[in-house]
């Protein structure tokens, strides 16, 4: 198809300043098991391409699910008219910005296949070890698998093949007791151990006996006293820290956010561009990269969806502001550099600044440091709720599970801990990260932003991190 | 469309063998979509989209799958076969599915309304006229939508429709802002022009240095559009049958302990009253109405074929999520004119942002204040309001701390636009409250 599409696209480019064709052809399957019984299964096809024309100054696009040359030819005129349109009215004069003409090939890890029947069966039997007890009331375990082909063109000679392969676990258990329900899962309810490969994704995840592992925690929550209140040291661990980064470093630093693009939807962001190389954002210990090149991460890549190539870039390195998560038109129009993460989540929605892989480095801290360190604190682990502000700074997050630290020793399993916090302060009272072994990859397919909206893929990996003098609470008696 | 999509129906329907039988459900649309920043353009462009989803049964083995449409039989009919020939070589390896349930009775509805948009330029062109002083951000989303479903017993569903969703917002510097909507079938210039002055006017007062309050409890007023926002997050599971079943659902005390809300909360599933299809998409029509609370007290929920088949229930329409499609709350007595007398001293919220959950067994929500929310004192706005977080359980704010719902309602038309744009609704009040509690 793709060969037809190159073709195609070269018969038919207009005489315009720039012109691409970006194609994704994308399928899927999902499994689910709730209650030991086969829920219905649904498979995805979705192929379609976007035409992208910038002419004279004006920017449009048009995007179809018709691959035929009619198809294409009326995208191609609809694309023009609003780059017309757009001319002399736009952001920003689209004709004075470089766009790239790349040349390359990228592909997903080569990884062990997947197998429906096999997925099935395993399925059905972590499901069947979920029940442990009576109180279980509530019990899933899915595996989402997508594979996707990418083709993007240019008028000037780019051409660009990326495929990847996707595996999305899950499992997911509920207990109750009276008025007490409390659930558990595998990283997360919202498939936190999404990632890059094939069946190797399920055992790096701990998918294998998870079932009966995920449903005593479950139980052992029914017993466990409310997160206690005050302020105390926070350790937490990479389930949660996926959602610390997510939502108060990734966010606020993506540039058009910080051009004002996302106001009306969602939100600004307290950091503004004279901030970036003097803005302390953490304490020394504090690194970020946004760091593509991970195979094995949700959002790993060789270029972004505008041809832009992508390498590991620091963007906070010893807790000072560098760089902002910005592609080549948002950083065209803030005369700033940033990263290549103009991205889009399908064919059907055009490239904005996404964070893709945003991740923490791993520092020198083993757990039983961090844990000695703290006179009296408590360990979250697990994101389960989550809210901040359209400045992305006022935050308060919760976490399936906590445990408490006193004298430096983890303590008894505590139930519905949260936290809150602002997150232009918070990383500075990050005082301690953990080494590599406390780390893990974790991503959402699941991060909402733009207009039209677009739900894409992210990746965040993280060591656990220690956080002093942290406003904490449980829930209501 | 209707007529290529029957076609498409048909041609499914000659393909089955044996005693298969199948569903299928059609979403398509043509959509113009513009963004805007500082009053000009920053993305402009249009979607042709449509998908269909098809799915194979056999006895009580089944399968669906989507695939994108193309719009011209040359190439659908292939997707179709290869989508067909996907799903019987599954069905043997499948298990029998206990919750299987199957329209078998003939609903055939047809709702089309033809369309009446001006072009997307020329309200465009209106937008960027209008915003000549002042500094705008929004999207404009427009264009036909189409839903049908078909099955092998024959039943055909068709709904068409062709909507404009403008929502923009006016930045006076930083995070404060006022936002507006206009949305509907009919565009009026003249209703645009008077929109837009009241957000202007309404942007003066943000001019004004805005305070911070401490944490604590404060007298509130939530415009309809916040008092959506608490709505939709308790529409999050809070009335599935299967969170409720599964003592999951934030409302569940409700259920099992007999918790009421205020007598003057009445809340229902409204088909007849939104914009949404009336059929969903395995083939069943929804009720006109669903009555889900009937004066503080939970009567309903919303019960998909899925779970009926689950809990033995008789299933009322709902999708698989279980979520209000066109939420419906009743007003109240006091009228929106004399919402800021009656708030005296305290705070008015146009809009909370970025609801979740802090202790779902109490209802309790957590979010922000968000755009114009003001301090007001003896009935006249002070001061635009710093953003400040809520948390608050909705047992008490829409219990015993309710204290007014407005006599007017408005009619809120989701603009969500994931992967398609939404036909949403919510029409419901605004309230007066005691005792809001914020925490940061």
């Amino acid at each position: 198809m793709f060969d037809t599409l190159r073709h195609l696209f070269h018969t038919l480019v207009p005489a315009v300043d720039f012109c691409s064709l970006r194609i994704v052809d994308e399928s899927g399957d999902q499994i689910t098991v709730r209650h030991d019984i086969l829920q219905p299964l649904t498979t995805s096809i979705d192929r379609g391409a976007m035409v992208t024309i910038i002419h004279r100054g004006g920017y449009g696009y048009a995007a179809t699910s018709d691959l035929s040359s009619a198809g294409l030819k009326d995208a191609i005129a609809r694309a023009q008219a609003w780059a017309a349109a757009s001319a002399g009215r736009s952001v920003i004069d689209y004709s004075t910005i470089t766009m790239p003409h790349p040349v390359g090939r990228y592909a997903s890890v080569a990884s062990t296949g997947t197998n429906r029947k096999d997925l099935i069966a395993l399925l059905m039997q972590e499901s069947q070890a979920c029940r442990i007890d009576p109180r279980i009331v509530d019990w899933s375990a899915s595996v989402g698998t997508i594979s996707t082909h990418q083709l993007y063109l240019t008028s000037g000679g780019g051409d660009l093949e990326q495929q990847f392969r996707y595996v999305i676990p899950n499992l997911s258990v509920t207990a109750n007791q009276g008025a007490d329900t409390q659930t558990r899962s595998l990283g997360g309810q919202y498939n936190g151990y999404c990632r890059q490969g094939g069946l190797e994704v399920l055992a790096d995840a701990g998918f294998y006996g998870s079932g009966a592992r995920v449903a005593a925690q479950a139980i052992e929550l029914l017993s466990a006293p409310n997160c206690p209140s005050g302020t105390m040291d926070l350790l937490l661990m990479p389930e949660q820290m996926m959602l610390q980064i997510h939502e108060s470093i990734g966010h606020p630093i993506e540039l058009d956010r910080i051009l004002g693009d996302e106001r009306n939807f969602a939100g600004t962001s307290f950091v503004t561009l004279d901030m970036f190389g003097t803005f302390q954002y953490g304490s020394s210990l504090l690194n970020v990269t946004y760091d593509p090149t991970r195979s094995e991460q949700f959002a790993s890549y060789g270029w972004d969806d505008e041809g832009q190539p992508a390498e590991k870039t620091y963007v906070i390195r010893d807790g000072v502001l560098e760089r902002p998560l910005g592609g080549a038109i948002s950083q065209a129009r803030a005369g700033i550099e940033g990263v290549a993460n103009a991205r889009a989540c399908s064919w059907n929605r055009a490239p904005i600044d996404r964070m893709a892989n945003l991740n923490i480095e791993a520092g020198d801290s083993s757990l039983d440091d961090m844990m000695r360190s703290v006179e009296r604190g408590v360990l979250m682990d697990t994101n389960v709720s989550w809210s901040i502000d359209d400045s992305r700074n006022k935050f308060q997050f919760g976490c399936e599970t906590g445990r408490l630290i006193v004298d430096g020793e983890l303590k008894g399993v505590v139930k519905n801990p949260n936290y809150r916090g602002i997150s232009e302060s918070f990383w500075r009272s990050l005082k301690a990260v953990g080494n590599a072994s406390t780390a893990d990859v974790m991503g959402t397919p699941f991060c909402g932003k733009g207009e039209p909206s677009q739900v894409i893929r992210v990746g965040h990996a993280s060591p656990a991190c220690l956080f002093a003098n942290v406003d904490v609470f449980g829930g209501e008696a | 469309m209707k007529t290529y999509f029957y076609q498409l129906a048909d041609f499914i329907a000659a393909r089955l063998q044996g005693s298969e039988q199948y569903q299928c459900w059609y979403s398509a649309e043509a959509s113009d979509f513009v963004r805007f920043n500082r009053s000009a353009i920053r993305q402009s462009g249009h979607v042709q989209q449509a998908a269909l989803t098809l799915h194979l049964i056999d006895g009580r083995r089944h399968g669906s799958a989507t695939a994108a449409l193309a719009g011209h039989i040359a190439a659908d009919g292939a997707t179709i076969d290869q989508l067909i020939a996907t799903l019987r070589a599954q069905l043997p390896d499948l298990p029998e599915d206990p919750h299987l349930l199957v329209a078998t009775e003939v609903n055939s509805i047809e709702f089309i309304e033809p369309s009446r948009l001006p072009s997307a330029e020329a309200i465009v062109d209106q937008v960027l006229r209008a915003s000549t002083n002042v500094d705008l951000v929004g999207i404009l989303a427009m264009g036909p939508m189409m839903r049908g479903f078909a099955n092998a017993a024959g039943q055909r569903n068709w709904h068409q429709s062709a909507t404009f969703n403008l929502g923009w917002s006016l930045y006076q510097s930083r995070d404060k802002a006022v936002k507006t909507s206009y949305a509907g079938s009919d565009w009026d210039s003249l209703e645009f022009a008077a929109r837009m002055q009241d957000a202007i006017a309404q942007l003066a007062m943000l001019q004004r240095a805005p305070v911070t309050v401490k944490p604590g409890a404060y007298r509130a007023f939530l415009t309809p559009t916040a008092l959506h926002e608490i709505v939709g997050m308790f529409n999050w599971d809070g009335l599935a049958e299967k969170s409720l079943r599964t003592h999951q659902s934030s409302l569940r005390r409700m259920r099992d302990e007999g918790l009421r809300l205020n007598p003057a909360i009445t809340l229902s599933e409204d088909t007849l009253g939104g914009v949404a299809p009336g059929f969903q998409s395995d083939g069943f029509i929804k009720p006109p109405r669903i009555a889900l609370i009937e004066q503080g007290v939970l009567t309903g929920s919303m019960i998909s074929p899925r779970t009926a088949m689950e809990y033995g229930l008789v299933n009322n329409g709902a999708g698989s999520g279980e979520a209000m499609a066109s939420i419906d709350l009743a007003g109240g007595s006091l009228p929106m004119a004399h919402a800021l007398a009656e708030l005296g001293t305290g705070l008015f919220v146009s809009n909370l942002w970025y609801l979740n959950f802090s202790d779902r067994a109490n209802c309790r929500i957590t979010g922000m204040t968000r755009f114009a929310t003001f301090w007001v004192e003896d009935g006249e706005i002070k001061a635009p309001l710093n953003v400040m977080r809520f948390d608050e359980s909705v047992f008490r704010l829409l219990g015993d701390k309710l204290l007014a719902l407005t006599s007017e309602r408005e009619l809120l038309l989701d603009s969500d636009s994931y992967g398609e744009r939404a036909n949403g609704s919510a029409r419901l009040p605004g309230a007066l409250v005691r005792d809001f509690t914020f925490v940061l």
